[in-house]
């Protein structure tokens, strides 16, 4: 495993990739978080929701999205995290996770975050900013 | 309809952050890593302990700001952000709060949209903070007719 500090502007972070979204991963969720708005788990609440089926939890896209940066906990932690959500995401989308470095500054490194789904559509996008121990 | 409400607090609320919930919250975004569950990494680790996702505090109770309610069907959450002092510790103990930062109106392609901006504080038990996070909250001219507070 290479080293966060070891990364050059413009390079990016092991790019993830989730496999297809469940209705398992969102009940799972749901229960983790307390956020029981039922349309993301109930298909007549999403339809009436004027949504074409269940779509997950906003949060649950962005916490898997912060996993890119769990093997490094040794070298900082997250100190920014900043998200906003631009899609949404269906049951059986995959989405892919990447983080890019785009500045360096002494200890504290900014990354551009991504979330996209199998149609290249962003679903969320921000900022990471690492501070390095 | 919100604005009359900005800058409320909620009563602060004492929050643990407990083993089982971040094994259970870790597992839910597909990241059980051992930092976050596994007893001795945390103990050898910088940290001498295991630590939190950095998107745990979704679960933390923040407190009731009286007189202000929003229904749980029809919003939007259209932003969301996290600032750390350090990570959370698991078996730590935080006293939680909430704030209504802002509320304004824009004209979109559905109407008027109301955007709530919602802030959220973990304190540790001598009053430093050590986390704060802010959720923009969209609510659709639809959701806000049948509102009722």
């Amino acid at each position: 495993m290479s080293t966060v500090a070891e990364l050059q502007v413009g390079e990016s972070l092991k790019v993830i990739q989730l496999k297809p979204v469940s209705r398992l991963d969102l009940i799972k969720y749901a229960g983790a978080s307390g956020d029981f708005n039922p349309i993301h788990t109930i298909d007549e609440e999403a339809e009436k929701a004027g949504l074409p089926g269940i779509i997950a939890h906003g949060m649950w896209t962005m916490g898997n999205l912060a996993k890119l940066f769990t093997d490094y906990y040794e070298e900082g932690f997250i100190q920014d995290y900043s998200i906003r959500f631009k899609g949404m995401v269906f049951l059986n989308d995959v989405i892919t996770l990447k983080a890019t470095l785009k500045e360096k500054q002494e200890n504290l490194l900014r990354f551009a975050v991504q979330a996209m789904n199998q149609h290249g559509n962003v679903v969320l996008k921000g900022e990471v900013v690492y501070r390095q121990y | 309809m919100f604005k009359d409400q900005i800058g409320k607090l909620s009563s602060k609320v004492k929050n643990a952050v407990e083993r089982g919930a971040v094994k259970k919250f870790a597992e839910a975004i597909g990241d059980l890593h051992p930092i976050y569950v596994d007893e001795e990494t945390g103990r050898l680790s910088r940290f001498k302990n295991n630590i939190a996702p950095p998107t745990f505090p979704r679960i933390f109770d923040y407190g009731v700001i009286e007189g202000f309610n929003l229904p749980i069907k029809g919003l939007i959450h259209g932003e969301q952000t996290f600032h750390y002092d350090r990570p959370l510790l698991v078996g730590e103990e935080l006293f939680c709060y909430t704030k209504v930062k802002n509320y304004f109106e824009k004209k979109g392609n559905f109407g008027k949209m109301g955007f709530l901006v919602l802030e959220n504080y973990g304190e540790d038990l001598e009053g430093k903070m050590i986390f704060s996070s802010s959720s923009t909250i969209v609510i659709s001219e639809a959701v806000r007719k049948v509102l009722t507070r």
